[in-house]
């Protein structure tokens, strides 16, 4: 990992609220190429609307926000349909509840995205799907559709789907939370073998082996601010604030 | 008192021809209802775009606050006082498919709502527009769920149609009302209409049961 390299992802200084609940403050972070960023914290800090304020499914009300140098939002103001479109295709999103389409196949559900807005044709977008459903364990499913697969499946395709785009970066929004506990291992193996290749990643999750493991940088939400971020030793073995600590020792002690 | 249905046998025909009418001018108002509707259902689904949404929501409540007589009479009536001389069968067409798709619109728009919203998140997250994302991903999905109640509003169709007699549209009630007027055989001719309608709903109900299930068996389930 290069100190030069052009952040894929810069936000500066975001804040959103929702009525008088500030759900974010003053938040900023910078993920460069190939990196993985693990966002834990407790229900409500804001996590997932920080996750979300990376590809404009929540604007920011304050700051700006930047994928691959090009803008997103700057200074609360989104950019035009027309350049979020453009630029969502260099996003990928997992989704906590997978939103597959439920009228298509698993192939089509891959399909879709390249066929659709990368036009192209049947037979390129066809293998390419086959490949990534190979990669995430699903080869034998492209004819199913998403009502017959478990969860775990589900989530894999979903991962395909957003792979398919060809995207910079990947973000994942409690991808494993909705999912059965023996589920979680299969999705969890994926991620691993695409931080392994070198996606950059942003995922907010509960699982904290995954983060230890995975993650290049550990960053800790509460009450709508990044409270604290280091590396998996530093934040687990030597949290600085005792928020961090406290929110560790309570999820800890549950498993 | 004894019935007598020798009027409907020899004006079967007539009946028969009626019928056709019928279902041509049904067929034709509900073309128009679908499509006014999938527009006007569309445009009331984002009050933020005041102009669209305004002139969507005052055309439903018109429509869906006054009697269908009376506007079918406003545009038979009332239209040729700007000299606007439709022909009756297009006022007919007019007329029912306007009022039909303030229903439609309804049936298209609580569709779409039911549609979870995580699939245009995801939709819009690949990177598709709007557009894109409602042809594609939401209107294949709530196309399903507006089969039943879609089902009802044709067969309601079917029925209002018979108001259309009432501007020298030569339909299943006009052609029943010729044969009353020669026969003075009220009883058994309008029993005779009302089976030849209920055969046209029924059908029309097996038709879209039959679609439902099809569409069901192609995958497009929640």
């Amino acid at each position: 990992m290069s100190a030069i390299a052009k952040p894929i992802v810069e936000v500066r200084d975001i804040g959103k609220s929702f009525g008088t609940h500030r759900v974010l403050n003053d938040v900023t972070l910078s993920v460069q190429p190939s990196q993985v960023v693990v966002i834990i914290g407790p229900s409500g800090s804001g996590k997932s609307t920080l996750l979300r304020c990376c590809n404009a499914l929540e604007v920011p009300q304050e700051g700006s926000i930047t994928i691959c140098g090009a803008d997103l939002v700057k200074n609360g103001q989104l950019i035009s349909d027309r350049e979020l479109n453009a630029l969502r295709m260099q996003v990928g999103m997992v989704f906590q509840s997978f939103n597959l389409f439920p009228h298509l196949t698993v192939l089509e559900n891959v399909t879709v995205g390249p066929r659709q807005l990368r036009k192209m044709s049947k037979s390129q977008a066809d293998v390419l799907a086959h490949e990534l459903l190979a990669k995430v364990g699903l080869a034998q499913k492209a004819a199913a559709y998403p009502a017959t697969l478990s969860g775990g499946q589900k989530q894999r395709v979903a991962i395909a789907r957003a792979l398919a785009m060809q995207p910079r970066v990947m973000l994942f929004d409690e991808p494993t939370s909705a999912l059965d506990p023996e589920l979680v291992g299969e999705v969890l193996q994926v991620m691993k073998t695409l931080a392994r290749e070198g996606m950059t990643m942003i995922v907010v999750t509960h699982e904290m082996g995954f983060a230890r493991e995975v993650a290049d940088v550990v960053m800790v939400m509460d009450a709508g601010q990044i409270i604290e971020a280091g590396s998996p030793e530093q934040v687990f073995s030597a949290p600085q604030n005792p928020r961090t600590r406290s929110f560790l020792q309570a999820v800890i002690s549950r498993d | 008192m004894t019935l007598d249905f020798t009027p409907v046998w020899q004006g079967w025909p007539q009946l028969v021809h009626g019928a056709v009418v019928t279902i041509e001018i049904t067929a034709a108002s509900l073309l128009l209802g679908c499509v006014l509707g999938l527009l006007v259902g569309i445009a009331r689904l984002d009050p933020s775009k005041r102009l669209i949404y305004g002139l969507a929501t005052g055309y439903v409540t018109f429509i869906r606050g006054t009697p269908l007589l009376v506007q079918l009479f406003l545009l038979f009536f009332g239209l040729p006082q700007f000299n606007i001389l439709l022909p009756a069968f297009v006022c007919g067409v007019l007329g029912l498919g306007i009022y039909s798709g303030a229903y439609v619109s309804e049936i298209v728009r609580g569709a779409i709502q039911s549609v979870d919203r995580g699939q245009m998140e995801a939709a819009r997250s690949l990177g598709m527009s709007y557009r894109q994302a409602m042809r594609i991903i939401i209107l294949p999905q709530a196309v399903v769920r507006m089969i039943p109640p879609l089902g009802n509003e044709f067969i309601a169709l079917i029925k209002n149609s018979a108001l259309v007699s009432l501007l020298t549209i030569a339909d299943l009630m006009h052609e029943g009302q010729k044969i009353i007027s020669v026969s003075y055989r009220s009883l058994e001719v309008y029993l005779a209409i009302a089976f030849v309608y209920l055969i046209l709903t029924s059908l029309t109900g097996l038709l879209l049961r039959h679609m439902e299930t099809r569409l069901r068996a192609g995958g497009v389930v929640q």
